[in-house]
């Protein structure tokens, strides 16, 4: 009888334990993004969204910077999204079960967790030097795609590791061939999944500054990238340029960048959310 | 004389180490349904993969021996697995109709074979659904999505699939024993209706179903066919103890 008590005043206590730690991270991050909106709404306007930038921190604007933005973030999915993809399905689907499939799946988990600067070293050496890209558009995005490959290639082997066995031998047993399996059968049960696994890493690559900073990317640019050989700025190294300076104007335009920033990064996980509930509910 | 359509010369299966089938002879005649019983494990589901070379797809098996199917042996090297698997029809435990509607899941297979006409896909899927029994109840919503049916008629519908292709033997994998006994007593209606076209091996647990519905049955133990015949003489007469036993229920 006594022990009855006992356990239940430690279930408790961990139940307040845990209610606790869950809004330490919850609390923390809404104190950092009230400040941030505190500190930057006002400076949010049109005119700072469509402003190059200037020394002048009022006159200033992250147009470039964006439009930089949306260039990485386009082509390092074109780079990446195929090579992962390709690479998680003949891994997952083709690659015999042994100790080099082994070796590889380790690596790869492995390189998901190499931090972002050594992949900019990397880019800066290949991409940059030795092609001799210099500091562009495409050294850049080539560069995040490394960075962001590893994770796709893992989201998109869970993804497929999903799909019931019972799907796949339905499709085997009627003669499909092993191609046709898992175009008809595979890859649709698994594309929500390997949607997600797909923004959630390109968002991540939307974040980067880092590695781009290796490679070359400017602080300064003051005309719009047209074409994957422009150099180019993004809106974390904006960000970051203008936290570095010394004129209280320019933490305000950082903090409206980090809002845009926000807004690009969380809408693409909403949409992530939505693809995964939309094909969980055709799943079931 | 009755044509032999599935035939087991000495076969022996192997998974990595493990012997799973040990030196099966088994034949089955056309036009029959042939059960196949015995406690888990026994190899009876093995065996019933190996007609279609369902094995291949784990990793490590290896067999030696001969299955004949239609006369021709399935594991020579000419042999395409994929047009061996388009001949014969496979129904799984569970009912596993892929997440598409009714309509594409019957004509999975047309279409992975090239037909594009749209008027043979529609006429097989339709008659299909007929044989399987099914029509009557889906045929105003074919579009609706196949996982939305009960559990019995998504295991007629993979019957159904399976039927579309026009195989001439009809493997099931212990197809009732996930539904309830009205969707089990259907599907054995339908046995015993398909029985009259197609070559039919059944693997069950369920002993009157087996005496239900099979002219023979097949008795596995430890990777070993006991014995082999005719229903009646395994269930009123068997010629092995072990046999007996399990039939009575004093093991397995």
């Amino acid at each position: 009888m006594h022990n009855t008590k006992k356990n239940r005043l430690i279930d408790k206590s961990f139940q307040f334990w845990g209610i606790g730690n869950t809004f330490i991270g919850i609390v923390l991050l809404a104190i950092f993004i009230g400040y941030i909106v505190y500190l930057g709404a006002s400076r949010l306007s049109f005119d700072f969204l469509s402003s190059l930038p200037s020394r002048f921190p009022d006159k200033s604007g992250i147009y470039t910077a964006m439009v930089g933005s949306v260039w990485i973030m386009f082509l390092t999915a074109i780079f990446a999204i195929p090579i992962g993809v390709s690479a998680a399905i003949y891994l997952e689907e083709y690659q015999k079960k042994n100790r080099f499939a082994n070796i590889l799946e380790i690596n790869i988990s492995n390189l998901a967790g190499v931090p972002s600067i050594i992949y900019g070293l990397l880019g800066l050496q290949v991409f940059s030097r030795t092609i001799g890209l210099g500091g562009n558009l495409l050294a850049g995005a080539l560069t995040l795609s490394l960075l962001i490959l590893p994770i796709i290639i893992v989201a998109t082997r869970e993804a497929l590791k999903a799909v019931p066995n019972l799907i796949k031998d339905a499709s085997y047993a009627l003669g499909a061939t092993k191609w046709q399996t898992i175009r008809h059968q595979i890859l649709p049960a698994a594309s929500g999944g390997i949607m997600t696994g797909i923004i959630l890493s390109i968002s991540r690559a939307v974040g980067e500054a880092a590695p781009l900073i290796v490679v070359g990317a400017l602080a300064y640019v003051p005309f719009v990238p047209t074409s994957p050989m422009d150099d180019f700025s993004v809106l974390p190294i904006q960000i970051f340029n203008w936290i570095s300076r010394p004129q209280a104007g320019f933490i305000v335009n950082a903090a409206a960048g980090i809002i845009v920033l926000l807004v690009i990064t969380f809408s693409m996980n909403l949409v992530a959310i939505l693809i995964r509930n939309k094909f969980e509910k055709k799943m079931n | 004389m009755p044509t032999t359509i599935i035939e087991s010369k000495d076969f022996n299966l192997f998974y990595g180490d493990f012997q799973a089938l040990k030196n099966i002879n088994f034949q089955a005649e056309e036009n029959t349904v042939t059960a196949f019983i015995g406690p888990s494990g026994c190899g009876k589901s093995t065996l019933l993969r190996s007609f279609n070379r369902m094995n291949d797809l784990i990793e490590g098996v290896q067999t030696t021996g001969e299955t004949n199917i239609n006369g021709i042996s399935v594991y020579d090297k000419s042999v395409d697995v994929n047009e061996l698997r388009k001949r014969i029809g496979m129904v799984f435990q569970k009912p596993n109709p892929f997440p598409k509607s009714i309509f594409e899941n019957v004509a999975y297979g047309l279409r992975i074979d090239g037909i594009k006409d749209k008027h043979i896909i529609e006429e097989k899927v339709v008659s299909s659904l007929k044989k399987a029994a099914l029509w009557d109840e889906v045929k105003d919503n074919l579009k609706k999505s196949a996982l939305a049916l009960s559990g019995g008629q998504q295991q007629r519908l993979c019957i159904a699939r399976a039927l579309a292709i026009e195989p001439s033997i009809i493997l099931m994998d212990e197809p009732a024993s996930a539904l309830d006994p009205i969707s089990t007593s259907k599907i054995e209606d339908l046995i015993y209706e398909l029985k009259k076209n197609y070559t039919i091996i059944i693997v069950t647990h369920n002993m009157q179903q087996a005496g239900r519905i099979s002219d023979n049955t097949a008795f596995f133990y430890m990777g070993e066919l006991i014995e082999c015949d005719d229903t009646k003489t395994i269930f009123t007469n068997p010629s092995n103890l072990r046999t007996q036993n399990y039939i009575t229920g004093r093991f397995g």
